[in-house]
């Protein structure tokens, strides 16, 4: 996920140094940084934040999703502009790691700026599209990224229940894939998250098709599916 | 200028520049095999036998009695899956606690997933083994208990003189039973430096400790393995270290790894002294400077340089950020910065639960660490957390919480 930057071709010198004759030099003077610049910045100066949540007032709707058990947590308020039908402005409260609260940060930029963005277009946003915005993140923290979206979703479907449009209220369904060990999709998604990309492993965090071989076929596809999805 | 604090003394240690000279003459000049007859292997032999000789001083025990390996978890590997491997039993039976590092735990999985049986004995709360529960562990096929010496998150030092030496009477009363001896084996790396690594005095038949948690070389250990204590080698070739682990002798590294646990040894007694005043001062300023703290690990039964508080409320990888860009360098308890994904599993043994290890900061203290470095940090620190704070929609209860650690079931649990 990371960028790889080609090294800059450097004007050799006539003799070099006996440690730059080898590959592998320590770095020196260069701040090393497991982050792309852009999450770095919205990481140390978050946009949007919330910095008192008893004084958030007037807002359309509240989201909220994950808890500090699991690691992550964010709380997402909206603003809208009824007329248009648009996003004017989300602030947040994220308890989470530099992803998670760069990734937040991110997204409550991108549903505002422009002039705002219409609703349906937000309740399309997935987690790859803050992440790629956010410059990438490493592998391995993506998971960390996947309730943004998540959040907003909740705080827009709460806006729906408060100005009485139930009919546009967006369900996350799961759905069942194996009815003996209990596992569904979304599942299998968290556990391609958090690196289980074989079926082998898969099987191992979730216990999907142990002991049901009928459904791995579609454990394996949808494995593959949530592969291309969020390291394709 | 940026400042560069580093309190991560646990994760590994600078090489001491002493240590680095001792080992310079073996790489290019003495680079003898020391299997080899003529003068420049016998060189590379003497240099050997010599670190040996150092290490078991130190240990207590004969020279015979040391062998060098690649490095702790190597070590710790040997120890386990050799002791079970050798006892011929199918299932073997070891035990050890939930709270130990991951090369005792994944060895011990392993050696599960093969068909032998594995009991965790659980800590309380503030990380001692539950000694009664290890007794009660024990059963006839029982070959091996691995406990170690000092805990590397929380510092916690175990009583290891007291369960070697209650061992010793079970072993005399299984051999009238004609049942298999239990032998001992402990992870003695975060001790080494700053512990009594004496092996008669604490009673124990297998030691590993390692070269870069004593400001020694990274990927050189040792194993103490006790005259009699049967053990099949892992790696087979060419017979090195008495057939217990083949392979040409890492030669400079072993000289650096002796000659490391000789100065930390002669440093012990005013490292541990100074360490400990330190120690005590920032645990008492953070707890007293920032709410809703919890130190995690025993107050006074912990290594000298080791601090882990619980910041409840934020996430460890995001307060190491912050420390980072102010020149501090730490190490935290939360997922986010473990490659599975699961907080870490020792603050989790303690009962606390996953909000607590998910904000736990680690600051492990070392040679080059200065009062003006640790109220550096407490003056910024407090500022940090506040700002996390403000960014953090979670306030967790700090009665509940307390209620929790009490209520966390301490039962013996397998693998």
């Amino acid at each position: 996920m990371l960028t790889y930057k080609k090294p800059k071709k450097k004007k050799t010198p006539a003799k070099k140094s006996l440690a730059t004759q080898v590959d592998i030099v320590p770095k020196k003077g260069e701040e090393s940084w497991l982050y792309s610049d852009i999450v770095k910045e919205h990481f140390f100066t978050p946009k949007n934040l919330v910095m008192d949540a008893s004084k958030v007032k007037d807002y359309d709707g509240l989201g909220m999703v994950g808890s500090p058990a699991c690691g992550d947590m964010m709380k997402v308020w909206v603003w809208i502009d009824k007329k248009n039908d648009k996003i004017k402005k989300m602030q947040w409260q994220t308890f989470g790691c530099a992803s998670a609260i760069g990734a937040t940060s991110m997204l409550s930029v991108m549903v505002s700026e422009n002039g705002g963005m219409p609703i349906e277009q937000a309740l399309k946003i997935r987690p790859q599209d803050i992440t790629s915005r956010l410059g990438g993140l490493p592998t391995r923290k993506i998971h960390c990224s996947v309730l943004g979206d998540k959040a907003l979703r909740s705080a827009l479907n709460n806006y729906f229940l408060k100005s009485k449009q139930k009919n546009r209220i967006v369900e996350e369904h799961a759905r069942m894939i194996d009815k003996i060990a209990q596992v569904t999709d979304h599942d299998i998604e968290e556990a391609v998250l958090e690196g289980a990309i074989t079926l082998e492993a898969i099987q191992k965090k979730t216990k999907a098709g142990v002991g049901n071989p009928e459904v791995m076929p579609e454990v394996e596809q949808l494995i593959k599916f949530y592969r291309e999805k969020y390291f394709g | 200028m940026k400042k560069n604090i580093y309190l991560d003394h646990a994760a590994t240690t600078p090489t001491d520049i002493k240590v680095v000279k001792a080992m310079e003459p073996y790489w290019t000049r003495e680079f003898g095999n020391p299997s080899a007859l003529y003068s420049l292997g016998q060189k590379a032999k003497h240099a050997l036998d010599d670190s040996r000789q150092i290490v078991a001083k130190i240990f207590n025990c004969q020279p015979e009695e040391i062998i060098f390996t690649g490095g702790g978890t190597e070590s710790i590997n040997l120890a386990i899956k050799g002791v079970v491997l050798a006892s011929n039993l199918k299932p073997a039976h070891i035990i050890t606690s939930n709270f130990e590092h991951h090369a005792v735990l994944n060895a011990a999985q392993t050696l599960k997933n093969q068909g032998h049986e594995v009991s965790l004995v659980p800590v309380d709360a503030e990380g001692l083994i539950m000694v009664d529960k290890l007794w009660s562990a024990i059963k006839k096929n029982t070959v091996l208990i691995s406990i170690m010496t000092a805990n590397n998150e929380v510092g916690t030092i175990q009583p290891i003189q007291e369960i070697g030496a209650k061992l010793k009477k079970i072993n005399q009363e299984r051999k009238a039973k004609k049942l298999p001896a239990i032998y001992l084996h402990t992870d003695a790396c975060q001790a080494a430096g700053a512990l009594d690594l004496n092996v008669e005095k604490l009673h124990i038949d297998l030691m590993t400790i390692n070269g870069s948690k004593i400001y020694g070389p990274k990927g050189v250990g040792v194993l103490y393995i006790k005259r009699g204590t049967v053990l099949q080698a892992l790696i087979d070739g060419g017979g090195q270290e008495k057939n217990w682990r083949s392979g040409t002798e890492n030669v400079p590294g072993i000289v650096g790894l002796a000659t490391a646990l000789k100065i930390a040894d002669s440093k012990k007694e005013s490292e541990n002294k100074r360490l400990t005043i330190l120690r005590d001062w920032l645990i008492k300023k953070i707890l007293t400077t920032i709410p809703k703290t919890l130190l995690n690990g025993h107050a006074q039964k912990r290594l000298p340089n080791n601090i882990n508080i619980s910041i409840l409320d934020i996430e460890g990888e995001a307060l190491l950020l912050y420390l980072d860009a102010i020149g501090i360098q730490a190490s935290t308890g939360s997922a986010c910065t473990a490659q599975d994904l699961e907080p870490s599993h020792v603050i989790r043994a303690l009962g606390r639960p996953y909000e607590a290890a998910h904000g736990s900061l680690r600051l492990t203290l070392g040679r080059s660490t200065t009062k003006n470095d640790l109220i550096y940090l407490t003056k910024k620190l407090p500022s940090i957390v506040k700002k996390l704070r403000q960014t953090s929609p979670v306030s967790v209860n700090m009665d509940t919480l307390h209620s929790s650690i009490k209520k966390y079931p301490r039962e013996i649990t397998s693998a």
